[in-house]
């Protein structure tokens, strides 16, 4: 029983660093760059495609044993399809303003790699608990990843977060960060940052092995 | 309905606004393929072809929701013919073009994951161009998508042989790659609206 539960968190977990779906799969590129110009534009699409993600794992880890194994891309696609439609008109209810500072992205969730990827690779082939899992720890990633993005963004490029101003006045704003352009840099430097960390771990860990033996 | 003429559509999709540099779609396949010239021609080839069927599909797709006024099934309908026009376009060249077929196989499947043509039925339908204008937008867009990928190829390509050194090597080389491109593609901006 404790080995399993070990295993149903390593679920969870695994999303957030060792297979995070940005920094290391490199999955569902278009958004993190795109609507990570802001904080609060990279949380609401994290948010909504964590949601998107949930959805569609459990819609498709529950119909796993109806949908035939030749038209498994049409379905995964339709039910994802029908949850990013859902998530638009929200949007657009809870706010206007910010559904039209995400635009056409919203919709965009449908082709985000990183969705089709773990209903194929994942949710079809385990049961509720542990798509959800699967599910909730690849969102949660993502949006954390997205996030990191955004903060550097809208720090550098606005001297703000989340729209209250962080910085003093007299700092000259790096326009460059809130451009298409400044969405490549960003991604460039946290991917070193993680590169570097897992690289002194792989390391950290060659030595300990090494000491053991 | 806007009234843009079509030169300035075009420019503006292909350079001012490029579907990679300016609004990051299709990143992936810019990643994933743009490492060789070769390929990346080809598969800046197969994209536009399928970007210009995907809009007068599109096209047509809007006006019958609009007839029936469900909007709310846009989404749906528009991947769901994405998804069977790159499927027809695959069985259409293996037909006709053997050799073609053999040459870009593996890229024509993935080109339906590919966010850049959704998001090219998705624009041209919400900035309202009318059939004309919509031809003319897919087809600057996926000069653009092909141009890009084109310039990061052939600057991958001399990436190859410099001293880069082992942390930045990859993923991290070509997004700074990207981001200079993207800078430079920022210099158009003054050439239409």
């Amino acid at each position: 029983m404790a080995v399993k539960e070990i295993t149903t968190t390593d679920e969870f977990v695994k999303g957030l660093w060792r297979d995070n779906p940005v920094f290391v799969q490199v999955l569902g590129m278009c958004p993190a760059l795109a609507v990570s110009n802001t904080a609060i534009n990279a949380l609401t699409m994290g948010l909504a495609t964590t949601f998107v993600l949930l959805m569609s794992g459990l819609s498709v880890s529950a119909l796993r044993t109806f949908i035939p194994r030749e038209a498994r891309i049409v379905c995964f696609i339709c039910i994802i399809a029908s949850f990013v439609t859902a998530v638009d008109y929200i949007i657009q209810a809870i706010s206007l303003e910010l559904s039209r500072s995400l635009g056409a992205f919203i919709a965009l969730i449908v082709v985000n790699c990183l969705i089709l990827g773990r209903a194929e690779a994942f949710a079809s082939k385990h049961n509720l608990l542990r798509s959800t899992l699967d599910a909730l720890g690849m969102g949660v990633g993502f949006t954390v990843a997205l996030l990191t993005i955004g903060v550097v963004r809208e720090i550098l490029g606005n001297g703000s977060l989340f729209g209250v101003a962080v910085l003093p006045g007299s700092f000259q704003t790096w326009t460059v960060m809130v451009l298409p352009s400044g969405g490549f840099f960003a991604m460039a430097l946290w991917l070193l940052v993680v590169n570097r960390i897992k690289e002194r771990q792989a390391a950290a860990e060659k030595h300990a092995q090494e000491v053991a033996s | 309905m806007t009234d843009a003429s079509h030169w300035s559509i075009f420019l503006n999709a292909a350079l001012i606004n490029n579907f990679v540099l300016a609004y990051f779609l299709g990143i992936c396949p810019f990643f994933g393929v743009s490492a060789k010239l070769e390929t990346a021609v080809r598969m800046g080839g197969a994209v536009s072809f399928v970007m210009l069927v995907a809009s007068v599909c599109a096209y047509s797709i809007n006006l019958l929701l609009d007839a029936v006024n469900a909007p709310y099934l846009r989404i749906i309908s528009y991947i769901l013919v994405i998804a069977s026009t790159v499927q027809l376009v695959e069985m259409l060249i293996r037909k006709l073009s053997p050799a073609t077929f053999r040459a870009m196989g593996i890229y024509l499947p993935l080109i339906t994951t590919n966010c850049a043509i959704l998001g090219l039925a998705l624009f041209q339908t919400n900035r309202g161009y009318n059939f004309t204008q919509s031809i003319v937008y897919s087809l600057g867009a996926g000069a653009g998508f092909a141009l890009a990928l084109v310039l990061m190829a052939g600057v991958r390509e001399k990436l190859d042989l410099a001293n880069v050194p082992q942390l930045v090597k990859g993923t991290a080389a070509a997004l700074v790659v990207a981001g200079v491109l993207s800078m430079g593609f920022m210099g158009f901006a003054g050439l239409g609206r």
